[in-house]
């Protein structure tokens, strides 16, 4: 009886313990994914127009170049609280090693705004300007990419 | 995994019996390059193509100490973990000592100087496709990286894998020098084909193997579960990647799928080597991955 009791206290601690240790993250994945589709958007005007599938527009390509700069000066720390991780919780691919050294993580972030500030100073300028700002910023994401997301599946 | 180390053992057998003439590891012909002379600038394009900084530069390595082949990344699978070796100039630890024959010998034919069968994680079963005077050049271009006397690790193998004569049954079942993909119509695709099939080696990862770790070719390119046990290796077929060939094309160059996700895990190494080659190489590419037959 006593043994029943005991594993029953341990059960309900650990119960306890992983309910707590739950804790909502939806808003934080919302917006931290939200972002990167404002992103995926506006680096798709720009390439279609790269690639030639879209006419090149001076303005179109400078109101793109701007959202994405201005999401890159999103700052990313309350995005991403510790524990929202893709160990720890379903619908991210963001691996634990981001908190395992944060400010190599928001220096990758910092990187993305560096290559954001080129495009918005050459997106103007014509259609072969883009395709090399677009490739900086493309390296940004990589470089993130390869070390803190998992793989899609 | 029991039925692995019956067959295994089976291979082990006849390796060390019967047919040691058919199994032995056998070297190329000495005088098979002997009119042909390196270009080391063609070296660099096929150095480049075929990844080898990717897989043998120092697993912190960035930018241009990529160039420096020191080796020691780690590469697990269902048989062991493979550690790359050191292949820099450098005469000792590296391979600045070799013969061209015997660099040959390593990279077409997966046979090492002293004899010994190297094991299949070092992608000779593609790159025996290459063409004679691409391995010429591409020696000529290695000699002249950096060297790194970093000793080469151990590969984390046990047995019966350890056993490295029984990949002398393993080449005769599943090395062959016979194109997959046997009809290609255009200029582009045959050229895309040397790609993928030889130089890229796109297979040894996009391509499912059998139990004992052979390609299946009948499956080219039909994805694979992925050997680091992160995710799966997506297909190339055209029944499951629906993207035009542009699409493709501008990925290798840039890393962005068409809805500007971002490419991820190894291949951005792939991205970063194709990146450097022409705009042709890329089209070629991907007019082959287009013309691709479908998987069953």
């Amino acid at each position: 009886m006593k043994a029943i009791l005991t594993f029953a206290t341990a059960a309900s601690i650990a119960f306890v313990g992983s309910a707590m240790a739950q804790e909502d993250f939806s808003a934080n994945l919302k917006a931290r994914q939200g972002q990167f589709r404002i992103l995926a958007i506006n680096l798709g005007i720009l390439g279609d127009m790269a690639k030639g599938k879209m006419d090149y527009d001076a303005a179109a390509a400078e109101a793109a170049a701007h959202s994405i700069h201005g999401v890159s000066m999103v700052h990313q720390a309350a995005l991403w609280p510790e524990g929202s991780d893709n160990m720890s919780i379903d619908g991210t691919r963001a691996l634990p090693m981001i908190w395992d050294d944060f400010a190599d993580f928001s220096s990758k972030w910092d990187a993305l705004g560096t290559a954001a500030e080129n495009l918005v100073s050459v997106a103007g300028t014509g259609r072969e300007a883009i395709g090399p700002a677009l490739g900086q910023i493309g390296g940004t994401c990589k470089a993130c990419h390869d070390t803190y997301r998992a793989s899609a599946n | 995994m029991k039925n692995k180390l019956g067959i295994l053992l089976a291979l082990v057998a006849v390796g060390s019996g019967v047919a040691w003439g058919v199994l032995r590891a056998s070297p190329v012909d000495e005088d098979r390059f002997a009119a042909l002379s390196g270009n080391p600038d063609n070296g660099q394009t096929v150095f480049t193509a075929a990844g080898c900084a990717s897989c043998h530069h120092a697993p912190d390595a960035e930018k241009d100490a990529k160039l420096i082949l020191t080796g020691g990344q780690k590469f697990p699978s269902d048989f062991g973990t493979f550690i790359a070796p050191n292949i820099s100039s450098d005469p000792v630890h590296g391979i600045g000592g070799w013969s061209l024959t015997e660099f040959a010998s390593a990279v077409t034919k997966g046979v090492s100087p002293d004899g010994a069968h190297y094991y299949p994680a070092f992608p000779y079963t593609s790159y025996t496709k290459m063409t004679d005077q691409d391995v010429v050049d591409l020696w000529a271009y290695m000699q002249t990286l950096p060297a790194s006397d970093a000793p080469s690790q151990p590969h984390e193998v046990g047995f019966p894998f350890n056993i490295r004569a029984s990949l002398g049954g393993w080449k005769l079942l599943f090395m062959s020098d016979e194109w997959v993909v046997q009809n290609v119509s255009t200029e582009a695709e045959t050229k895309g084909r040397y790609l993928v099939e030889a130089l890229a080696h796109c297979g040894e990862c996009h391509s499912p193997r059998n139990a004992l770790g052979g390609l299946d070719r009948n499956n080219w390119l039909a994805g694979a579960p992925n050997p680091a046990g992160d995710g799966r290796i997506p297909a190339l077929t055209p029944n499951q990647l629906d993207w035009a060939s542009e699409d493709i094309a501008y990925y290798l160059e840039s890393g962005f799928t068409p809805d500007f996700d971002s490419v991820g895990g190894h291949m951005v190494e792939v991205v970063d080597n194709f990146a450097k080659l022409s705009a042709e190489d890329r089209t070629a590419v991907a007019q082959y991955l287009k013309a691709l037959p479908t998987a069953d």
